[in-house]
């Protein structure tokens, strides 16, 4: 049977209601006030984009939200939409000190999309860009979290940018690519809108090599920066792939965020493959989506997922089922349309993991969601950019500071550059890349960030995490080995 | 169990928690819900010629999401006419024969004053407070703080009460003056039983920065208010103690200023104090407040082995005297627990720009991780050998005792500034060298 749509709009809707609704002033207000405002606070070395978050949190306290949202964006323009996507469990608020005082962090990541919020709600615009250009242009590839914190600071160092990005919109995954009860895709189009505001030009629908050349590129610009991301999901390589129900999560995602959520169809009975955020997102969104079953299937152990905690608890809580230690071994159809999966019990003998022989059973599915990780984009970025150097592992190689790749002129940011994180990190990635080709193009290097809640640090901005950001659980489970 | 009653100079009262003159005991109906819920006593709301009060009244300082730190009123004295308020006096004592009420009073001429002291007695108040303090309104027309601010007048005017007086008479105060203590030694000298302070002071709590125009908001404009609640406690306790210690006052006090709960009652009887006055707190919260500060002050008593509220009563006047007398010896210095420091670092940046520069920011390693700081950031040290023992980090600190300030033994002998301008005198020894 193929799949269909299960809820009515009302229920879609109460279901995929926003995890962590917008505070209320005195909410934002009473939350503010818990910040000890900290100096040289952990908390910002924590954030990969160096947000001085002691100082827009005392001006939320101070009633000053569009000052608040200048701080916020001024350091990361995605400010709004990280507010709500960023791990903020393992990166500022595992940081921060209120942790320890009261076993409770301050939640600056409700208080920064307060400040956020105020400022797209009242079309104040805090980010400028100069009157006069430089003169210089810069294409960027790809309007994903990368490429616009390189298009953003680009923007306001006076460089003309223009994006091109194959999808219609702007934004990536932050657009198409998010749990709808995190983010709604308006969000990130408003921030697009917002970089938009800057002078910087998209051009979407655009497939680089196809509309348009890499060398035509090279000729019109000073300097390109790659921020493609990452490719389709990776092939499972079992019988019965290519069955029409058995569909990449990150589209199934993409499906909730371009549709009215009553017309997504979804499963009665869903397996998703992969334990990563993207298959909690996809296991959590199809049980609120009607899925009576929603399973997800990991060859490894409890321990050894890859998604947060926090993300377990919440597919947990929302009735989503694990099978650990399992794995699909063939996808079954009836009439042309997916059926169930054969899968199998896995376990690690000398290192490896081996199918337990004989453990298969059946199990009826209607539709397989593949989180299994993403390709890179290896041959596309070589056969485009020769000369590039990919790593080991896919990565585009690259100078850390600058962002700066084998090819002159070419940068890169993002998770093509760093194999898959954060939009957070995209984003920092991009505006480091930005400030690289500017060093390049001007031999001038653009002060690193100032905090004003760390003024007067003997270190300079090297506690920022724009610089060395630190995620405090691994630095503690590390020390414990 | 300790007693709570007191004797305050003649005024019997159950416990030392009386209700100040204000809003909550304007009317019977309200102190019988009082003397329901447990307070001792009850200061009259101020009984004069009638007035009239306008719409909006009262203001607010709000801090960190704390409301009513500190409360500002521009409402005047009763707006109820006395024959109202004598005969309701009269109604509650019939009623409380036990508890104190005491008839607050703010008139003119001394035929008034006489007049409304008599008409106090008569319906059988325990005794008289006068309101030399109350500095928005009726100081404009001389009364009230205009009184109070002037010991001169205020001896004539306490002179003309105790001329008719039969029962105590309290004379309330104004902070708004350079040295409470001269006021105080007025009453004195006119013949006064007794003292109350502080009144309120004068303020203005905010600007509305939309509107320019500060609250309390009366069409277009506000005016100067009264200053009371949790903040003004701290000048209150000060005025407190100078009068207690004073040798020429030498009077029984009831404290008011910022009381809220036991504590601050505690310590205003500490410094001497005998009965104590709340007005702010129960505007804020209503009457069932002080079942709390008669549950804890008894407590409180009891654990220290005092018998009785009186003689506790001054028990830390002592602790404070001129600053010549302090030692110039002591030292104490800052002491960082590192199983608490949390490494917020606020210590750190309060003594490098707001101190003395004798707090480091060193290699965490040798203080190990503590709760929840971060691996490899540098953690606060202070080098006691540079520290004035100033207090500020400890204050500023958000771990209890996580900072403690240490007794350093110098083993030097006391001396304090006078001791020192002696020694020099004498010859006995070179100046101190100038801090560098």
């Amino acid at each position: 049977m193929p799949i269909q749509p299960l809820l009515d709009a009302e229920t879609a809707a109460r279901n995929m209601a926003e995890k962590a609704p917008r505070y209320t002033p005195q909410e934002a207000l009473i939350e503010a006030n818990r910040c000890l405002f900290c100096f040289d606070a952990p908390c910002i070395m924590a954030c990969p984009t160096g947000i001085d978050i002691p100082s827009f949190i005392k001006k939320i306290a101070n009633k000053n939200p569009v000052a608040s949202a200048r701080t916020i964006l001024t350091a990361n323009v995605l400010g709004a939409s990280c507010a709500r996507v960023c791990p903020t469990d393992v990166l500022c608020e595992a940081a921060c000190v209120v942790l320890d005082l009261e076993g409770d962090p301050v939640k600056i990541g409700r208080l920064q999309r307060y400040a956020t919020d105020y400022v797209f709600e009242h079309h104040i615009d805090v980010l400028h860009a100069p009157a006069e250009k430089n003169g210089k242009k810069v294409a960027v590839l790809g309007a994903g979290p990368a490429g616009l914190g390189c298009a953003a600071e680009l923007a306001q160092l006076g460089y003309e940018v223009t994006v091109f990005d194959k999808k219609k919109a702007g934004g990536g995954l932050n657009t198409y690519g998010i749990a709808y009860y995190k983010m709604r895709p308006q969000i990130s189009l408003d921030e697009v809108k917002m970089i938009e505001g800057l002078g910087v030009k998209f051009r979407y629908g655009v497939e680089i090599g196809k509309d348009i050349s890499v060398a035509d590129l090279e000729k019109n610009c000073d300097a390109i920066f790659l921020g493609l991301g990452l490719g389709g999901a990776n092939r499972l390589g079992i019988p019965g792939e290519d069955l029409p129900e058995v569909v990449d999560a990150l589209e199934f995602i993409e499906w909730i965020r371009t549709r009215p959520l009553h017309e997504v169809p979804v499963g009665r009975r869903v397996a998703v493959l992969g334990c990563g955020n993207t298959a909690i997102d996809a296991v959590t969104q199809s049980k609120r989506l009607g899925a009576e079953v929603a399973t997800i299937i990991y060859r490894r152990g409890e321990d050894d997922m890859p998604a947060y905690e926090f993300e377990y608890e919440l597919a947990k809580n929302d009735g989503a089922t694990f099978h650990f230690h399992t794995i699909p071994t063939e996808v079954l159809s009836e009439n042309g349309h997916v059926k169930a999966l054969r899968l199998a019990r896995t376990e690690v003998r000398d290192g490896k993991m081996h199918v337990v022989p004989g453990s298969g059973w059946i199990e009826e599915f209607d539709l397989v969601l593949k989180a299994v990780g993403q390709e890179k984009q290896t041959a596309v970025l070589t056969k485009l950019f020769h000369g590039l150097k990919l790593d080991a592992k896919g990565r585009v190689e690259h100078n850390p500071e600058t962002m700066a790749t084998a090819i002159a002129k070419v940068f890169v940011g993002g998770d093509c550059a760093n194999g898959g994180r954060e939009v957070v990190n995209a984003v920092a990635e991009g505006k480091k890349a930005a400030r690289g080709i500017n060093a390049m193009l001007t031999k001038q290097k653009v002060a690193g960030p100032v905090q004003p809640s760390r003024h007067g640090s003997k270190d300079g901005a090297t506690g920022s995490g724009f610089n060395h950001p630190i995620r405090v659980p691994e630095l503690l489970a590390a020390m414990a080995q | 169990m300790a007693d709570l009653s007191i004797n305050f100079a003649g005024i019997k009262s159950p416990n030392p928690f009386w209700i100040a003159s204000g809003p909550p005991s304007n009317t019977a109906y309200q102190s019988h819900r009082a003397f329901e819920a447990g307070w001792g006593g009850v200061v009259w709301k101020t009984i004069g010629d009638p007035i009239v009060n306008v719409a909006s009244r009262y203001s607010a300082l709000n801090l960190g999401g704390q409301r009513m730190v500190g409360f500002n009123n521009i409402e005047l004295i009763s707006d109820r006419s006395p024959e109202t308020n004598f005969r309701e006096i009269k109604e509650v004592k019939d009623r409380w024969p036990n508890h104190a009420v005491i008839a607050s009073l703010m008139v003119d001429t001394r035929e008034r004053w006489h007049e409304f002291v008599k008409r106090s007695a008569d319906c059988g108040a325990d005794g008289i407070e006068l309101n030399f303090g109350c500095p928005h309104g009726m100081c404009e027309r001389g009364m009230g703080s205009a009184v109070g601010q002037n010991p001169d007048v205020a001896e004539t005017i306490v002179g003309w009460v105790m001329e008719a007086a039969e029962i105590p008479v309290i004379v309330k105060l104004t902070p708004n003056i350079t040295n409470v203590v001269y006021a105080a030694r007025a009453a004195k000298r006119a013949g006064a039983d007794a003292i109350s302070l502080i009144n309120t002071i004068n303020s203005i709590t905010n600007v509305n920065l939309d509107t320019l125009t500060p609250e309390p908001y009366v069409r277009g404009l506000s005016s100067h208010g009264g200053y009371c609640g949790p903040a003004v406690k701290p000048i209150a306790l000060n005025m407190v103690q100078s009068c207690a210690a004073d040798p020429e006052v030498n009077l029984p006090i009831s404290g008011i200023g910022g009381i809220g709960n036991w504590r601050d009652a505690a310590e205003f009887i500490a410094l001497g104090s005998l009965s104590l006055q709340v007005c702010t707190a129960v505007m804020h919260y209503g009457f069932r407040i002080v079942e709390d500060m008669n549950e804890g002050l008894s407590d409180y008593l009891d654990s220290k082995g005092y018998k009785s509220v009186a003689e506790f009563s001054g028990a830390a006047v002592k602790s404070l005297s001129d600053w010549k007398y302090l030692d110039l010896h002591y030292k104490r210095v800052a002491r960082i627990d590192y199983d608490k420091c949390i490494g917020c670092n606020l210590c750190y940046i309060a003594c490098e720009d707001g101190a003395h520069q004798c707090i480091d920011l060193v290699d965490s390693a040798p203080h190990g991780l503590g709760p929840g700081r971060v691996p490899g950031k540098p953690v606060p040290e202070v080098r006691e050998e540079d520290c004035v023992g100033c207090n500020l980090c400890s204050i500023v600190c958000p771990v209890d005792d996580c900072i403690t300030m240490v007794e350093i033994e110098t083993g030097r002998d006391k001396m304090s500034w006078d001791d020192y301008q002696t020694r020099l005198a004498r010859g006995e020894m070179e100046p101190l060298p100038a801090h560098p």
